[in-house]
């Protein structure tokens, strides 16, 4: 099922801002706004919930340090617990602090790098994948954003749009959630 | 204007003469002789069972060396110096700590004018208060270490000619580690941090009255990064002479970071608290929680760079292990074992799970839990750098210890808060100051 989206571009990010405070207001929904730089309290005025990533994070470091406790635990402590240099490998208390700067690195390593996996996961973005721009402008110095025309009157909501400073509306069929 | 209520004056006041009293029960309870020792230790024997038998293995590492020659009372002597330094030792920590706290605001504000921060100017008469107690803290901290200097009391073994006089190590480092030299120092320090200190606040008032073309703010400027240079190096030099130099048996070359460290976070958590306060009491309606969020998180970041400078000095020493330097650590977990890793957690564990969470560094109760947990961490981080060279396994946090700081809590309090009903609470002369009135994180 085609469905229609419009597309209204902006030159300037406050003039963009606005308008979406304004289309929101008038509770058409907003399905995406394409900009070429992060624009300060966009996320705020479209109303998007906070991100995750940093709880992601803090729990995949603490598998890290967890990670790093039990390998040199094993390795060090547990299966061949040699006198090396007179450090004390009796226990693991004893030859931490020889295992700090491991402890520490690989908490950072997993912190940073399963978040980053996770935030390319989320945001699906890989290699080789088709780029979803619906303009080639909105990476260079122009934002657009995609309103859902749903069962509303198109004309109308043209008609807002141009209200709020649209330098170009656009109405397109969009065959059903190719992103 | 603020004006200091008749509660918070009273408050202080007491805490002054109860601190001072305190102190002086202190002082009365040293014993002045070796028989008093030997009583009060047979008293403490009776309960402790044979607690005098690790006195005895461990005496003598500190002062021994002209202890040794005096054969059967040396244990016993050792002692008497100990306990008769504790009340001294106890002095010396908590006026250090209050000085040390004026002083890391001082170097925070310096920072703020050099570095141009936007954010800040809203805070920067609560800072030029907090600063104000760098003039009677320091007269005080001289005082102590004039007397200290030259042997009034036994805080610093190498200002004993008699210790000195059968001492190699210290006789080769008798060069800087001198009476004299060390009170010439220490004025000029102290001259210079309160030069500053007398200029950059000087200059401040002046910028309020004509902020035409911001002549006064330019001068500010200039001399906070003249400060900040004379200062890192003074400070550097001043943590070997009034910490360092209570075990002159021992060095480290991180020792001034981390000093430096130490004092800058107790800084801007006094900051922040005394902010907060303010804040409750509707002096500082122009501070909004994106300041306390930025407070927040330089506690939260200078409290892990403690911890990185702590770690990597204790780490450095005791993985290599060199007899001559690793027995600073080893009387420390061997007589301070829940002090020296208590602070560990109160410094760092306490702060990083409590300050992690970016929403709860805009909580105020949160900030004032954490910076009251991160400011005693800190006076066990001085009293641990302390007490282990003065009054070695004879510590105890008792009358004397708690008092002290009551006292110059006291007067910390007093001062600051008195400092704060000179001038308004904006600084409204300063250039930045509309950006940091709408600073927003």
């Amino acid at each position: 099922m085609a469905s229609k989206v419009i597309h209204a571009l902006y030159t300037d990010d406050d003039v963009l801002m606005d308008a979406v405070k304004k289309v929101r207001a008038e509770h058409y929904h907003i399905e995406e706004v394409f900009c070429p730089f992060p624009v300060h309290g966009l996320d705020k005025a479209m109303g998007i919930p906070h991100t995750r990533l940093a709880i992601t994070s803090f729990m995949y470091g603490c598998v890290g340090l967890t990670v790093a406790i039990l390998m040199m635990n094993y390795i060090m402590i547990e299966d061949w617990p040699q006198n090396i240099g007179g450090k004390p490998s009796f226990s693991y208390i004893e030859n931490m602090p020889a295992f700090v700067p491991i402890m520490f690195e690989l908490t950072v390593f997993f912190a940073a790098h399963l978040m980053v996996i996770t935030f390319y996961m989320r945001s699906r973005l890989w290699p080789f994948k088709e780029a979803e721009n619906p303009d080639v402008r909105t990476t260079d110095d122009h934002f657009l954003m995609e309103v859902d025309a749903g069962n509303h009157d198109v004309d109308q909501l043209t008609s807002l749009l141009g209200d709020t400073g649209a330098v170009e509306i656009k109405v397109i069929d969009k065959e059903e959630d190719n992103h | 204007m603020y004006t200091l209520s008749n509660r918070l004056r009273l408050f202080s006041i007491i805490l002054m003469v109860v601190g001072l009293v305190g102190l002086i029960i202190g002082f009365t309870q040293a014993p002045s002789s070796i028989e008093e020792v030997k009583e009060m230790m047979a008293a403490h024997d009776a309960h402790g069972g044979g607690h005098g038998d690790s006195h005895a293995q461990t005496g003598g590492h500190n002062e021994g060396h002209s202890e040794d020659a005096h054969g059967g009372d040396a244990h016993y002597e050792h002692v008497l110096h100990q306990l008769q330094n504790k009340p001294w030792a106890s002095l010396y920590a908590a006026a250090f700590f209050f000085f040390m706290i004026a002083l890391g605001v001082l170097a925070f504000y310096a920072i703020q004018f050099a570095a141009q921060a936007g954010w800040s100017p809203v805070l920067f008469r609560v800072m030029e208060a907090i600063t104000a107690y760098l003039v009677p803290g320091g007269l005080i901290l001289f005082v102590i270490l004039a007397l200290s200097g030259f042997h009034v009391n036994h805080l610093f073994v190498w200002a004993d000619p008699e210790v000195v006089a059968h001492d190699k190590l210290i006789q080769g480092k008798s060069g800087w580690l001198n009476g004299t030299g060390f009170i010439i120092r220490a004025a000029i320090f102290l001259g210079g941090w309160l030069l500053y200190r007398h200029f950059a606040v000087k200059y401040s008032r002046k910028q309020d009255e004509d902020s035409e073309g911001n002549k006064w703010y330019k001068k500010s400027f200039k001399i906070s990064a003249g400060f900040l240079v004379f200062f890192i190096y003074t400070e550097s030099m001043m943590s070997w002479d009034w910490i360092m130099s209570f075990d002159p048996h021992w060095f480290s070359t991180l020792f001034g970071w981390y000093v430096f460290a130490s004092l800058f976070v107790s800084g801007i958590t006094t900051i922040a608290l005394i902010t907060i306060y303010l804040k409750s009491k509707g002096y500082l309606e122009f501070v909004n929680d994106s300041h306390i969020h930025d407070l927040a998180k330089f506690m939260f970041g200078i409290s892990i760079f403690w911890t990185y400078l702590w770690f990597s000095q204790f780490m450095l020493i005791w993985y290599s292990n060199i007899p001559e330097e690793v027995t600073y650590f080893i009387t420390r977990i061997e007589d301070y074992k829940l002090p020296f890793f208590g602070m560990l957690v109160m410094n760092f564990i306490f702060p990083l799970l409590v300050l992690m969470n970016s929403d709860f560094k805009r909580v105020n109760w949160f900030v004032v839990m954490a910076g009251i947990v991160i400011l005693c961490g800190h006076y066990i981080d001085v009293y641990n750098m302390i007490m282990p060279a003065t009054v070695g396994e004879s510590w105890f946090i008792g009358i004397s210890e708690i008092s002290a700081v009551l006292l110059f809590l006291g007067l910390f309090l007093f001062v600051v808060f008195r400092a704060l009903t000179k001038a308004p609470l904006l600084a409204k002369g300063n250039p930045y100051l509309e950006e940091s009135k709408h600073f927003h994180y």
